[in-house]
């Protein structure tokens, strides 16, 4: 059930909002799409579901295209959460979920399983306007997850939430991958990236900068974070060969190097430097690879 | 179940569930409930009992022949001679004793003269009957002293014989005229109203969802086509609820009301002597009037952002209505007129007016077949054009709306 995006363009009259983007997404993984605003993240979407015709290229899920037959086995949260604001919870999510295809009372079973699980089983029959938006915000999930699809799409899945809802969405989301769902969520949180995404993919004016796997990426990255705390300043170090960012913090510094090797010799410069009470290798945080994907281009 | 009926049953489960809905029908049900009683309403408001008219009369000739052509037009007018001075008649009448005081006399060449004194001269209904009546009285006088009979003055006055015939075999008669403009009308009204309102409920629905943002979650587990024309059917089939349940208690009222009111409404909107046909076509123009402003009102109401704006974008679709409501009601008394004629192919106009001029005269059937056959057309067209602005209109926000959007839209939906 891999989903394959081959040399898909979207343009918008002259302005191109995806641009040739070619794309693997494995089965049961979660893949993350990361861009910034108006990175073309949502009009990709759009095309897998086939809201919007693309201008070129090809979509294909398991060797077919998607059409509306297959919308049963899709699940999609949209990026601006909409419900009816004046319907209740158990008449919303009945509708929705009949229309993906399924019957009234299996909905309601899984609607109460999962209201249960969120701990809202109270919400079944208020009206979505008197909820909070982060309490909509899992309605919303619930409407996208409840027939149990192949494919999930997640637009943006934890905005707007405080830690412990984060959390439990978060754990929901992992779940759902380990009983079989492929998940394609996008955010521009990297930890949750980071967090939850075998595979992702970097998104910038609707060009992949980066894509593969997250290990593949950080590795082939090649630079580290180096991260010394000290008692004396180490400000000489700004100017040591392989150096590429230097930071200070309450403790000490850290460090961006150009390679691992970069920090034996730095581990030498400190040997007559006073007490070293933690040198420690990193591996780069996807938010230094987005900001340096992404930003290098905006230059 | 089918998608198309999911759409189609939640459209209509959750607006006939609506407080607005249940309380608009209960309204219209009073309003008919208060017109099928409207004369029993006027009889308990309007004084019944007699007027009573003080008159003086000077020539001491004319009060007996008024009396009694007035005793034989209106029997709740009473005159009565008064046997006191003009300035105690005055007083009477103001202190509510009298309806009004009449001071009669004759004139310098033997004519009837009056003067009416009432608390005010608005109630004009006496003041006029009493005015002709002396005109008559003045008519008879003259005649007699210009030495002309009685028989003589009746045949001057009677009507001429004046008798119509058409000699076209199939055109139709005064009276089946008359008949057929009563259902014409009801028709035209009807279709008006269906359109205004269930229009911009199809607009509003659809902007309400969009607003809300439902809207991507919907297309994106139905085709916006098919979501499109669940929500029209839908609408149409709550329009048809309304429409029964008023019909229905409106029939039962006028039934358990038995006698001149039945026959007087009936025969006044000539629905006993229609033919069938005439019905099938009503219900044919109906249905393709409604699918077509339909199908524009769901497409209009598929490119606000906001449901504020809907009244604003439908405003075109309200004035198409107006305009061939206008043409029709001009048409019912000239079905013969160019612009009518012209209009009925129209299809925006031609749902009424096609439809009046098969009710009016006798319209060939190519003629109409062309006119139904150019709707349908019109029609299918509109739904072609309206699925692809749907479909680009549902994921459209700005903060204009107008109908610039509408290629905005269609360029959305497309590939490029």
């Amino acid at each position: 059930m891999t989903l394959l995006l081959k040399e898909v363009t979207k343009r918008f009259g002259k302005d191109t909002a995806v641009d040739h983007l070619s794309l693997e997404i494995p089965e049961k993984e979660i893949f993350g799409f990361l861009g910034g605003n108006g990175a073309g993240k949502t009009t990709t979407f759009r095309m897998i579901l086939g809201l919007l015709d693309r201008t070129e290229g090809d979509i294909s899920w398991n060797g077919e295209s998607i059409s509306y037959h297959k919308s049963h086995l899709i699940g999609y949260l949209p990026e601006e959460r909409g419900l009816y604001p004046k319907l209740k919870v158990r008449e919303q999510i009945v509708y929705l979920s009949k229309l993906r295809g399924m019957k009234k009372s299996e909905a309601l079973t899984a609607l109460e399983a999962w209201l249960k699980r969120f701990k809202v089983p109270e919400y079944i029959d208020k009206k979505v306007e008197e909820l909070s938006k982060g309490n909509q915000q899992k309605i919303q999930f619930i409407s996208a997850v409840i027939h149990r699809p192949q494919l999930l799409i997640l637009d943006e899945p934890f905005s707007g939430l405080d830690p412990i809802n984060v959390e439990m969405l978060k754990e929901a989301v992992i779940d759902l991958k380990e009983q079989g769902t492929s998940i394609v969520f996008s955010s521009h949180r990297m930890e949750h990236v980071e967090e939850l995404c075998e595979s992702l993919c970097i998104l910038h004016k609707g060009k992949d900068v980066v894509k593969g796997s997250l290990k593949e990426i950080k590795r082939s990255y090649g630079k580290k974070n180096l991260i010394i705390h000290a008692d004396e300043s180490l400000e000489f170090l700004k100017n040591h060969p392989g150096v590429v960012r230097y930071k200070n913090i309450a403790e000490g510094c850290e460090l961006q190097i150009e390679n691992e090797d970069i920090s034996q010799t730095i581990f030498h410069a400190l040997q007559d430097k006073g007490f070293i009470r933690r040198f420690e290798l990193e591996e780069p945080s996807l938010n230094d690879i987005f900001i340096e994907k992404v930003g290098a281009s905006y230059e | 179940m089918n998608k198309f009926w999911i759409i189609l049953s939640h459209t209509y489960m959750s607006r006939v569930k609506t407080k607005s809905f249940l309380i608009g029908t209960l309204i219209t049900l009073l309003l008919i409930l208060g017109i099928s009683n409207i004369q029993s309403i006027i009889d308990m408001f309007s004084d019944n009992s007699s007027k009573k008219i003080a008159v003086m009369d000077d020539s001491e000739k004319l009060f007996k022949p008024l009396e009694s052509n007035i005793s034989t037009v209106d029997d709740t007018v009473g005159l009565k001679l008064f046997t006191g001075s003009e300035d105690e008649a005055k007083e009477a009448v103001q202190e509510e004793e009298y309806e009004a005081f009449v001071k009669l006399s004759l004139s310098d060449n033997q004519m009837p003269e009056a003067h009416y004194y009432a608390d005010n001269i608005t109630n004009s209904d006496t003041q006029m009957l009493i005015e002709q009546q002396l005109q008559q009285v003045k008519v008879s006088m003259a005649t007699e002293q210009a030495g002309i009979d009685q028989a003589t003055l009746q045949n001057i006055n009677a009507p001429v014989t004046f008798q119509t015939k058409a000699l076209d075999k199939d055109a139709k008669t005064d009276e089946e005229l008359s008949q057929a403009r009563g259902i014409v009308y009801i028709m035209l009204f009807v279709l008006y109203i269906a359109v205004i309102m269930y229009g911009s409920m199809i607009a509003t629905d659809v902007a309400t969802e969009k607003s809300s943002r439902v809207m991507e979650l919907l297309v994106s587990s139905a085709p916006p086509v098919t979501h499109m024309f669940a929500k029209i059917i839908g609408i149409a089939l709550l329009g048809l609820t309304q429409v029964i349940l008023v019909v229905g208690v409106g029939y039962a009222l006028i039934v358990s009301k038995q006698g001149e009111l039945t026959e007087g409404f009936f025969s006044y909107f000539g629905i006993q002597n229609t033919s069938p046909a005439l019905f099938i076509y009503a219900i044919i123009f109906f249905l393709l009037g409604y699918l077509l402003y339909a199908t524009l009102a769901a497409m209009l109401g598929s490119l606000v952002s906001r449901v504020e704006d809907v009244q604003q974008l439908i405003l075109p679709m309200t004035f198409l209505i107006m305009i061939a409501f206008f043409i029709a009601m001009f048409g019912l008394n000239m079905p013969e007129s160019k612009l009518v004629i012209i209009s009925s192919y129209i299809p925006f106009f031609s749902p009424m007016l096609m439809f009046l001029r098969v009710g009016m005269m006798d319209v060939p059937v190519w003629e109409v077949s062309i006119s139904i056959g150019i709707l349908i057309a019109t029609i299918v067209l509109l739904a072609v054009l309206g699925a692809r602005v749907y479909k680009g209109g549902v994921l459209m926000y700005g903060r204009s709306s107008s109908l610039k959007d509408l290629k905005k839209a269609i360029a959305l939906s497309k590939k490029e």
